[in-house]
């Protein structure tokens, strides 16, 4: 079985897998990480988002071997050991979360999104595409207008 | 009040269940730990109604506990607590409210007593404050240093009882989820992302149509893949184990299947509609001399899509089984999987995992039970999960309904109103009418069926509409369907609704005006009112934009929604803002009781305005996300506002209550927007 080498979340890790797995498989079933979810498989409601050298992307559409020789960022490697990134201590100062299934997939969006546009707009955020079933839409606008103004709302 | 015979006369659905919770409901167990934490093992299942942090401040309240040294696991099936362990029917906070302060006080007044033999000195001087036991003189006794004490203690020396409201620090206070933290960083667990050893990813090959039946099996190809380890069958499919999903998953599409039909493939949409239509009773009054408005709604099958999956671990041996999933009846569950692996009840071990969302989907233990008669023929642990396509076209759905309403009126009043609901048949055999049973049912005495008593539990027009009647009339289909959110109220209440914003327009009268003039219950129109004046009720609104209004009062807990919706381009309409007022009584945790709310406002724009099933020859079209138009950022507004009425009395049931008085709204905004009378729903389909 081909063998695929990549960072993930600051450190090198190399599997075996074929080279059409999706990511999100070898990231779960592989790796133990488990914090990107699965919501559909095909890249439409956004749990699984994660990051591929900085940009958002979905795991499940990804294969393996596209990511080796990159840099992969869950959700679990977001925060600087115990100390939180911005956009989750908003999450927790917001209470967005309600089942949280969803979650790590929007903590990821609105990261990528702050990346690229650091004060966004209700038309900004408008254009992110996660499902929240659970409809924690409000307070998730509500964090992201708060991480960008750095943690005042 | 239902006054049947048989029934006993109770308020609610809630009421109900919490009557047949009685008998243990005080068998709660609240630990102590040497290391000073206190754990109550919560009866209950979390699946993002904030319910363990809600419980959890209950407990730091009555014992003078930091919130953060509470901790609130679920309990493993305990079924000695017979119909004390079913999280439904926005129950869980009115039938523990009592029993976890009970059991907090009186876990209080033993550490307290353990503390005064401790330092020989009387109980009667002793407080608690921040999780120990402190003495007049300066001393102090952390729980955890009295923990083994107190647990010998028999007969404590102060009273056991729960406080006084005024001296709780917590409850009444907006407060942040316990497991955020374990969110946002990733590390909260739901079934899938156990590490049980050896469970092997499993996914089911399943029929073309809804209940379709295996022809012939080819699985050669399947068997040879990579990674693949079994291909067993089972009655609801073929199952394939592998190393990773992806293995699985890609051996599922190389089974060669045939299947048979099942009994409803010649059903589609307008079928289930014309015999919905059918179905109905007729109603009681013909209009002879008196104006009548009538009225006749459809609403689609909805899935119920919670963001997670079905997934279930289990791991069945000889003479044992144990399983890990997300189950809001884990006593029933219990009771058939040990049935059907010929074990007794007490061989299966049910553990509750937190779940990724529900809405009624994990009332059901599909996955559950399929995941056990796998682990059996393969012999091994499996971790089976149903794909999000899996769920859309073999889940479980809110039935399709059809509603008929006539109101008469005469001289400024509605002189009578009747409602004839139609709906597929609501699967509830999940422990309800067990349940209803405990609570001195007698269904067979009263000669109604299980949905008709639910029906009748829970749908209440709440105005004064001369005499109202509904009735529900049950066609049974051989499709899966389930209770969901809200239940019948989600497509009764709406329709009523609905009827009311036409029949006052008919009556030449101001929609809110016209509702606040009948509505029984003054905290209601004190709602109305609330919401009419935050909202700026009647302001002038630019073309294609309109308010709307809704009300809807059900398990102790009212609620009033007015949204603004802009139906400018009528394939795009989007609420642009809501205004909410809820009275739920005593309110425990007001910013969950608002995220409910916020979530219930989601689910009416998403089935008046968005998501829905269709049926197309005994198999359900959509297939996941792409096709099942669950709002998204974009469809839901920007600016929500929410009201919360001051506490008062016992606490009400507040995890559904909105989505009837939300999806109201939405529905009267758009047909103001528009000038015309929605009648199929969702609107855009
Ligand atoms: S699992 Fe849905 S987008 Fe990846
Ligand atoms: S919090 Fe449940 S899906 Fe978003």
């Amino acid at each position: 079985m081909p063998t695929h080498t990549f960072v993930l979340n600051g450190r090198s890790v190399t599997v075996d897998a074929p080279d059409d797995m999706p990511l999100l498989w070898v990231l779960r079933d592989k790796l133990g990480v488990t914090g990107p979810k699965y919501g559909c498989g095909v890249g439409v409601c956004r749990a699984c988002t994660s990051h591929l050298d900085g940009q958002e992307f979905q795991p499940c559409t990804h294969s393996v071997k596209d990511c080796a020789g990159r840099t992969v960022t869950t959700i679990e490697g977001l925060a600087d050991g115990d100390t939180l990134h911005p956009v989750q201590e908003a999450w927790i100062d917001c209470d967005v979360a309600q089942c949280g299934f969803c979650q790590p997939g929007q903590i990821m969006t609105a990261v990528a999104l702050l990346r690229r546009t650091p004060d966004p707009t209700d038309a900004d955020i408008d254009q992110i595409q996660n499902i929240c079933r659970c409809g924690s839409y409000p307070r998730i606008r509500e964090a992201i207008k708060r991480a960008a103004s750095g943690g005042n709302p | 009040m239902l006054g049947l015979p048989g029934i006993p006369d109770v308020l609610d659905l809630g009421d109900a269940m919490i009557l047949a919770g009685l008998p243990t409901a005080h068998l709660l167990v609240l630990e102590i730990t040497p290391a000073g934490r206190a754990a109550l093992h919560l009866p209950r299942l979390e699946v993002g109604q904030g319910l363990t942090t809600a419980i959890a401040m209950l407990v730091a309240d009555e014992l003078d506990a930091e919130l953060t040294d509470v901790d609130v696991p679920l309990s493993d099936g305990r079924p000695e607590l017979l119909f004390n362990q079913l999280t439904g029917g926005s129950n869980s906070v009115r039938s523990l409210y009592d029993p976890v302060r009970a059991a907090a006080a009186a876990a209080r007044a033993r550490l307290v007593t353990a503390a005064a033999h401790r330092w020989n000195v009387p109980a009667s001087g002793l407080r608690t404050a921040g999780s120990a036991v402190l003495a007049p003189d300066g001393r102090r006794l952390g729980f955890g240093e009295l923990a083994a004490d107190a647990a010998s203690v028999v007969v404590p020396a102060v009273p056991a009882t729960p406080k006084p409201a005024d001296q709780r620090r917590l409850v009444g206070r907006p407060t942040g989820r316990i497991d955020a933290r374990d969110i946002v960083t990733g590390r909260a667990e739901y079934a899938g992302d156990l590490q049980i050893p050896g469970a092997a990813p499993t996914v089911v090959a399943r029929p073309t149509t809804v209940n379709g039946t295996l022809k012939s099996l080819d699985a050669s190809v399947a068997r040879a893949m990579p990674g693949v380890l079994a291909v067993v069958q089972i009655p609801s499919g073929v199952a394939v184990l592998a190393e990773t999903f992806d293995q699985a998953l890609k051996a599922r599409d190389a089974l060669r299947t045939t299947w048979t039909p099942g009994p409803v493939a010649d059903l589609s949409d307008a079928d289930v509609r014309a015999k919905l239509r059918a179905a109905h009773a007729p109603f009681l009054l013909p209009p002879l001399l008196t104006p009548y408005l009538d009225g006749e709604f459809d609403f689609a099958f909805v899935n119920h899509a919670p963001m997670e999956v079905l997934t279930a671990v289990a791991d069945v041996r000889p003479g044992r089984a144990e399983l890990w999933f997300a189950a809001q009846s884990p006593i029933i569950a219990q009771q058939t999987i040990a049935a059907e692996l010929g074990l007794p009840q007490s061989a299966v071990t049910v553990h509750v995992v937190r779940g990724g969302g529900s809405f009624g989907r994990r009332l059901f233990f599909d996955a559950a039970l399929e995941a056990a008669q796998i682990s059996k023929a393969a012999g091994r642990p499996v971790k089976l999960m149903w794909t999000r396509n899996d769920d859309m076209r073999h889940g479980r759905m809110r039935p399709a309904s059809h509603h008929r309403i006539r109101a008469t009126y005469g001289l400024g009043q509605v002189l009578t109103w009747e409602h004839r609901a139609a709906t597929v048949r609501t699967d509830l055999s999940h422990g309800l009418g067990e349940a209803l049973t405990g609570a001195g049912f007698n269904l067979s005495v009263a000669g109604i069926s299980l949905a008709q008593a639910f029906f009748l539990l829970t749908e209440k027009n709440p105005y004064n509409v001369g005499i109202p009647t509904q009735l529900l009339a049950e066609l049974p289909l051989q499709l899966h369907t389930g209770s969901w959110r809200s239940v019948y109220s989600g497509t009764v209440r709406v329709a009523d609704e609905i009827m009311m914003d036409e029949l006052a327009r008919r009556m030449g009268q101001d929609e809110v005006a016209f509702r606040r003039a009948r509505l029984r219950d003054a905290a209601g129109r004190a709602l109305l009112d609330t919401v009419a004046k935050a909202g700026d009720w009647g302001r002038p609104m630019p073309a294609g934009q309109a308010q709307g209004v809704g009300y809807h009062e059900e398990n102790g807990g009212r609620v009033a929604y007015l949204v603004e919706l802009d139906a400018t381009d009528r394939a795009n309409p989007r609420v642009i803002k809501a205004v909410i007022a809820a009275d739920v009584g005593q309110v425990i945790n007001p910013r969950g009781l608002e995220a409910q709310l916020t979530g219930a406002l989601s689910d009416g724009i998403s089935v008046i305005l968005l998501a829905g099933n269709h049926l197309d020859n005994g198999t359900f079209r959509e297939g996941s996300y792409a096709d099942f138009h669950y709002a998204r950022q974009r469809n839901t507004p920007p600016t929500v506002e929410i009201h919360l009425m001051p506490p008062s009395g016992a606490p009400g049931g507040a995890g559904e209550l909105g989505v009837p008085a939300a999806s109201a709204a939405v529905a009267n905004a758009y047909a103001r927007a528009t000038g015309t009378s929605p009648r199929s729903f969702p609107i855009n389909f």
